[in-house]
């Protein structure tokens, strides 16, 4: 039997309207990790913040080693032992590894910074975790899975025993994710800590020792892995049975929809991040482009909405060429777009959802004539809408800001669905949501493929890609290296393209 | 009361009215006080104050000659903060205006006063409206920052309407620098003879349903305020970010050059040198505690109306110096803009899941 290390006891924590966090018990051994698994708006990170002392407590008792303790602030936690890694990094890009880790805590000598001191306890720390990490980098010039490394070592750096992760895989390739967890596992053999925050199945049940289950602000269950599946978990998250899987048919391949040829698109730094990119996506088919973050696929896809210009090569929708760099030009000739971040492009987050569910569409009848806009159709159009995508909102003037990300996806997805469409370009569309509403919009996204319409789908989750794809390309360094079908494709032989390895 | 005052804490829409008017309460009772630290009668300081501003018939003229600038100044700042574009140009656009429709004013001839007086007002709205696209264009083309450029395009319109008032367009005759009188056939016409009060109010208080119209009920309304909102969205949306940032530069500058007008043919019946307005620097003031709010536009002009056109009462009856009135002022605009300080003075709950208010975006990109 391990020590408890920590224990929170009957937490209560109340929003005006909702229960976040409604008696919760959860309790954690010293060398284990824990997964905190729930959907979006389950509690999770209301939990956390209070035990990071970003939120006080209405109720409840949290009990360190055995005693009580009042967490109140972030340095309370801190001096408890407590360390976080923050889903979006709180680092400093243009200091160095160095000066991030030692910001705030910093080893003095006359009252100067000692450089050369910090830079040898952090070096030592790095080598005791392996971690491969120079303090001398700057924050910058590192790639995310580095600067998440930066962020643990921050932690570990101020003495804490025990670290939460806040869906820290999020942001990682498969390859970092497998460096992280690798990581997580020497600092269990070290007696830390972890409380691990996430919504992927798959990975809780790899790395949890243990596994706590929460849904609507309460505790479901505590598990062991060993003794669960991703079924059982999928059904304890969301309260009902969950398709993982979705069904399809066969696809029924009709001519060409979108053809791209020698597409070259530069980056707004002016660096080559398409780079002669070619290929097809037919009626009926979706086709995948499977690649780690940062290839080019940003670009692709903002070039082809026209979003941004392209140098270079040819964008045919149907027989139409796109002069690029305007994207109502791609709308008019039947494009939907879903973008990859939904705040920064897909929404106006101030805006009512019935102005949101009309965006790119209001300057059309019958939402408008003459220049005016005719609210009566727009508010008949939204409610439809919203009954049909299952948007849950209490009603269309509700701002989208209030909405839980996956009904903010559902509806951009709305919008763009339910225009007459002869392609759809899908970036990223399930990224950050909740199981119930990735399950809603592969569904619709099949549907979208079955009604004829051509698919192109950028998603850098394999997953996904596996399942909802008729074909795949691979993007490595702004090119497709290789182009299968889904049938010939392994995870494990895709996994090894994406990292640009190939024959 | 304390009923009342529970209510007013839980129910979400009072409260955009009722900050700013906890602010304004607020701010007089902290001008109280320096006033009773300074010595004087607070009592009748206020009485002074509130007889000054409506007092009499005069009095409430008076104040509603000052209020029809402020409306249009305040619609014009705020019409650019619907946008995202702080228009600190305002002054200069109402100069540009003024100026416009003296020159018609006084220099065309001849024409009936159903042609005349349309022709000089619309030839100070599209003065003020070219000054305000302007730095609307250098923003959408070369990305230079609305703030500095209409800053600059102040200082130019403020000097190059002293310079024309006192050469090409000088009254020779006149004892002081000023333009020569309009016609008649110009004259905005008063509403009452024996005040000054002109029918500039009233187009005043059209515009502002106007500029509501266009800004909820439009296309281009539409678009104006999704590209104040969120620019990345916008753009998705197949929307043309940089001629809206003309556009709503264009119109705003148009107000202005409106309220310029309104004084040159409404009040003045010249341009003179000293023109010294100020109207559109309150403009941003009156926009911020209206939130922007078309409608919130007429009671927070009326508000500073009354300030400036009671405050000389005040000073009479009680000594205090007419800058106690700025002071008030300042507080309320802090208030404002700081709206935790009197939601923790007075504990109200913040409501959920809303942001504060966002009227420009912050330098650069």
């Amino acid at each position: 039997m391990q020590e408890e290390i920590l224990s929170l006891r009957r937490i209560v924590k109340n929003f005006p309207g909702v229960c976040a966090n409604d008696h919760i018990d959860f309790s954690l051994k010293k060398g284990e990790i824990h997964s905190l698994l729930g959907e979006n708006g389950a509690g999770k990170t209301t939990l956390m913040n209070i035990l990071y002392g970003l939120y006080t407590p209405d109720e409840g008792e949290i009990h360190i080693s055995g005693l009580k303790v009042h967490i109140r602030t972030p340095a309370d936690a801190l001096s408890h032992g407590i360390g976080m890694v923050h889903q979006h990094f709180m680092l400093i890009p243009i200091m160095s590894v160095a000066e991030n880790i030692i910001l705030g805590k910093e080893t003095k000598k006359r009252g100067l910074i000692d450089r050369k001191e910090s830079e040898r306890r952090i070096r030592e720390l790095a080598n005791r975790y392996h971690f491969d990490i120079d303090p001398g980098d700057l924050i910058k010039d590192l790639p995310i899975g580095t600067q998440q490394k930066v962020e643990i070592l921050k932690a570990l750096y101020r003495e804490a025993n025990i670290l939460i992760l806040d869906e820290p895989t999020s942001v990682l390739t498969p390859q970092e994710g497998l460096e992280l967890f690798a990581i997580l596992r020497s600092l269990k053999e070290e007696g830390k800590s972890i409380i691990f925050i996430s919504h992927k199945l798959k990975e809780v049940l790899e790395i949890s020792d243990n596994i706590t289950v929460l849904r609507g602000g309460k505790v479901i269950g505590s598990v062991r892995p060993e003794d669960t599946s991703e079924q059982e978990l999928a059904r304890m998250m969301v309260g009902r049975e969950v398709i993982l899987k979705v069904k399809k048919g066969e696809m029924k391949k009709g001519k060409p929809v979108l053809t791209v040829k020698d597409l070259v698109v530069h980056d707004s730094r002016g660096v080559r991040a398409v780079d002669c990119i070619s290929f097809t996506v037919n009626k009926g088919e979706i086709f995948g482009i499977a690649g780690v973050q940062g290839n080019g696929q940003s670009e692709l896809v903002q070039a082809l909405t026209g979003l941004i210009p392209y140098e270079s090569g040819e964008i045919l929708v149907d027989s139409t060429p796109i002069v690029g760099n305007n994207p109502r030009e791609v709308t008019g000739l039947g494009t939907a777009h879903i973008p990859e971040d939904r705040q920064k492009y897909g929404l106006v987050l101030p805006y009512p959802l019935k102005n949101n569910l009309i965006l790119c569409s209001y300057y059309e009848r019958p939402y408008s004539a003459h220049g005016i806009l005719d609210f009566s159709a727009i508010s008949m159009r939204s409610a439809d809408l919203m009954e049909e995508y299952d948007i849950k909102a209490p009603d269309i003037n509700t701002t989208v800001e209030t909405l839980s990300g996956g009904n903010q996806q559902k509806t951009v997805v709305a919008r763009e669905l339910a225009r007459n469409n002869r392609l759809l370009i899908a970036s990223q569309p399930t990224r950050g949501l909740d199981v119930g509403s990735i399950e809603y919009i592969h569904r619709r996204i099949i549907q979208v493929r079955d009604s004829g319409c051509g698919v192109l789908l950028i998603s850098s989750e394999l997953d996904e890609i596996l399942s909802l794809t008729d074909t795949i390309g691979v993007i490595y360094k702004g090119t497709i290296i290789k182009t299968l079908g889904v049938k010939e494709a392994t995870k494990e032989a895709l996994g090894l393209l994406m990292a640009g390895i190939y024959e | 009361m304390k009923l009342f005052f529970e209510k007013i804490r839980t129910r979400v829409q009072f409260q955009e009215l009722f900050i700013p008017f906890l602010s304004i309460a607020t701010s007089l009772i902290i001008g109280a006080v320096i006033i009773w630290a300074s010595g004087a009668d607070v009592y009748k300081a206020y009485q002074g104050l509130l007889q000054g501003a409506f007092g009499k018939p005069r009095a409430i003229a008076e104040t509603f000659v000052i209020t029809t600038p402020y409306i249009l100044s305040g619609l014009a700042v705020a019409f650019g903060f619907k946008c995202g574009l702080f228009n600190i140009g305002v002054e200069g656009q109402l100069y540009a205006g003024a100026l416009s429709a003296a020159f018609i004013g006084y220099a065309v001839k001849g024409l009936p006063h159903f042609i005349h007086l349309p022709f000089a007002l619309i030839g100070g709205i599209v003065a003020g409206s070219i000054w305000g696209a302007i730095p609307g264009y250098l923003k959408a083309k070369t990305g230079g920052h609305e703030v500095i450029n209409t800053i600059m395009m102040n200082h130019i319109m403020i000097r190059l309407t002293d310079y024309l008032v006192k050469n090409p367009m000088l009254d020779q005759k006149a004892s002081i620098p000023r333009t020569p009188y309009i016609l008649e056939s110009a004259y905005l016409p008063k509403i009452f003879p024996s005040f000054r009060l002109h029918w500039g109010f009233v187009l005043a208080i059209c515009m502002v349903f106007l500029v509501y119209f266009v800004l909820f009920k439009t296309t281009l309304g539409f678009e104006i305020r999704t590209v104040g909102l969120n620019q990345n969205a916008a753009r998705y949306a197949g929307m043309n970010v940089s001629r809206n940032f003309v556009i709503a530069m264009a119109i705003s500058g148009g107000l202005a050059g409106c309220a310029g007008s309104g004084e040159v043919l409404g009040l003045n019946y010249n341009l003179p040198a000293a023109f010294i307005s100020g109207y559109g620097f309150d403009a941003i003031a009156i926009a911020l505690l209206a939130k922007s709010n078309p409608l919130g536009i007429i009671p927070s002009a009326i508000l500073w109306a009354a300030l400036r056109n009671g405050a000389g009462l005040m000073q009479i009856r009680a000594g205090i110096s007419i800058d106690m009135i700025n002071i008030i002022q300042a507080f309320v605009i802090m208030f404002i803009a700081a709206p935790r300080i009197v939601r923790w003075i007075y504990r109200i709950k913040a409501e959920k899941g809303k942001a504060g208010m966002i009227l420009t975006r912050g330098w650069g990109k």
